[in-house]
């Protein structure tokens, strides 16, 4: 029972046995509310609706035809545009090869470490943990400066190194965190009579402790390649040469490569970065949520 | 199994990596910022001690007052923008929709998982006003207002910059309070009912104080969030018009990139980070007074 039937139950005549549907008063009260859902709904699609429509129009038909026309036909001519001028493929597997070492290191160093932290048993592991916190409330704006100048006099400017390291250490305090948390709801007997049974600690954590937690891994990776993949902050700092950038820097210059008059293409190179994750979010959304809601309340 | 359990090699074998690349690249630069701070120069020229000017110098520069009082502002709208409206989707879920909940749900929650650069530059489509105006301007048009400048002015450029980050986050914002409000046992929601509490009064004095520690997780988490905002600037407003929705984050980027300035743009850094600590420790005290009551 909800509000507003209680609040028209009591008004109107007691329900009749066996009505097939709710009285017209109650069905009338809940009008606006589902209006406003509506709406909401509306302001949410239409955007990325529209988005994707005007990535197939013209220049001529976008800036003569209303907002709200139909493209006249669905020709992918934009799309090839953009990714061929646009330079997109290039970005996008610069993405990748940044993102996807970063992604495996941090799951595999991170499980790890939330292993230790949780199940193995020594003097300072909380404050151990409270250091790895520390890395999720400080601006990452406080480590460009020094990484910087470290990446610079290390050689490792001019190729995709600051990237993925940069991006293990920022992916590393919250994956932690969130693997400790898995650990601990693994009942302890489990690791006790792996090593009863006499595997080693480090095959346990390998036999034993990850396969326990793999979902536990699978939403933590999926958390971190949202992160990491939107990321724009750190790509625009150590990317400084156009082969280098990845798909969000090379989205940010887009427009000025075109001179802003290239609609088509715009839209277009907008709608191929969204696709991605749409996709992914299309097959994972439940863990998806969970994932990054639990990572906030818990962080 | 304790020496099993407390084995030396076999802690430091699987702790040892992560500690290293975060003790690497997240704390010792932490630390090594904050020594930069008392310099001035850049990595390429050298740099030279000059003590606590760069503190001064924060504390006299208009632009960095200006950085740090749109910073404040922003966090403090789109902080109370993502938790109401974020809220209030929460409710509407879980009192009006109930299990037909999981679509809109999934819908709503959406944006989020968007990189920001596409969607600033969508939002500056949508705000456009040549060469032809976007689809804000015409429905302007069409209930007989005139179209707007949005980026050309600093409030309105504010207005909508504040609105893009609202509505990337309010799906989010509303699965995180959500969760906060299906912990809340049913028993105390139909006793309250039948005490007679309904809609607003039942959600002041019940619904709100019984989700508040996940109320009070999402208020700090969003703020945080907002002090640290850039991409959503940097994508849709460039911190334009002028300099005049430019934050901390952006100031400092500028500075130490554009201007090769690392002791100042450190100094902006570590103001920013000192800002977060210490907003984040007010809510926390204020909340324990409350709950002391």
């Amino acid at each position: 029972m909800n509000s507003t039937t209680t609040r028209a139950g009591q008004r109107t005549e007691p329900k009749r046995p066996g009505a097939p549907r709710p009285p017209l008063s109650l069905r009338l009260k809940k009008l606006p509310l589902q209006i406003a859902v509506a709406i909401m709904l509306f302001l949410v699609v239409y955007p990325m609706a529209w988005m994707v429509l005007s990535s197939f129009k013209t220049n001529r038909e976008f800036l003569e035809e209303p907002v709200w026309s139909l493209p006249s036909s669905f020709s992918m001519e934009n799309y090839a545009t953009a990714i061929t001028t646009g330079n997109l493929d290039q970005y996008a597997i610069n993405s990748l090869l940044a993102v996807v070492p970063a992604l495996l290191l941090i799951v595999i160093f991170g499980a790890a470490a939330g292993f230790a932290l949780e199940v193995m048993v020594w003097k300072g592991r909380n404050s151990t943990l409270l250091l790895f916190l520390v890395g999720i409330m400080v601006p990452p704006q406080m480590i460009l400066l020094p990484l910087f100048t470290a990446y610079f006099q290390t050689g490792l400017t001019g190729s995709l190194w600051p990237l993925i390291l940069t991006y293990t250490a920022i992916g590393l305090p919250l994956t932690t965190f969130m693997m400790t948390m898995y650990f601990r709801s693994v009942p302890r007997e489990v690791f006790e009579a792996s090593i009863l049974d006499g595997a080693g600690i480090v095959r346990t954590f390998f036999l034993v402790g990850l396969p326990m937690v793999r979902s536990g891994v699978l939403t933590v990776a999926l958390v971190q390649f949202f992160f990491l993949w939107n990321d724009l902050l750190i790509a625009l700092t150590f990317t400084q040469s156009d082969d280098l950038r990845t798909i969000q820097v090379g989205l940010l210059n887009f427009s000025g490569r075109f001179g802003a008059t290239d609609y088509g293409p715009l839209f277009a190179a907008i709608s191929l970065t969204v696709v991605g994750t749409l996709a992914l979010y299309l097959v994972m959304n439940q863990r998806i949520q969970k994932g990054m809601v639990g990572g906030a309340v818990k962080g | 199994m304790q020496k099993v359990l407390g084995d030396r090699r076999a802690i430091l074998f699987l702790l040892g990596p992560a500690l290293l690349v975060y003790s690497a690249i997240m704390l010792i630069p932490i630390l090594w910022s904050t020594g930069y701070t008392f310099f001035e120069g850049n990595a390429i020229t050298g740099f030279e001690f000059t003590g606590f000017s760069n503190y001064q110098t924060f504390f006299t520069d208009d632009r960095a007052i200006d950085a740090l009082w749109f910073t404040v502002k922003y966090a403090a709208v789109v902080t109370v923008g993502q938790i109401v409206v974020g809220y209030g989707l929460a409710v509407l879920y879980f009192f009006h929709l109930k299990r037909a909940s999981a679509l809109i749900r999934t819908l709503f929650f959406f944006p989020i998982v968007l990189p920001t650069v596409a969607v600033a530059l969508l939002f500056q489509q949508l705000f456009a006003i040549a060469p032809r105006p976007g689809i804000v301007n015409e429905f302007l048009n069409i209930i007989g207002i005139e179209s707007i400048d949005w980026f050309g002015s600093p409030g309105t450029a504010f207005f909508v910059v504040a609105l893009m980050d609202i509505w990337r986050s309010m799906g989010f914002y509303a699965v995180l309070l959500y969760s906060g409000l299906i912990d809340i046992p049913e028993e105390v929601i139909e006793s309250s009912r039948i005490d007679g509490a309904g809609g607003w009064k039942m959600i002041r004095f019940m619904v709100i104080p019984m989700s508040l520690p996940v109320l009070i997780s999402a208020i700090i988490f969003s703020v945080n969030g907002t002090l640290k905002v850039f991409d959503s600037i940097i994508a849709l407003t460039g911190g334009g018009p002028g300099t005049t929705t430019s934050p901390l984050t952006l100031y400092m980027f500028q500075t130490s990139f554009t201007n090769g300035a690392y002791g100042y743009g450190s100094t902006i850094a570590l103001m920013l980070s000192i800002l977060c600590l210490l907003v984040t420790l007010v809510i926390f005290r204020s909340v324990k007074r409350d709950l002391g009551k």
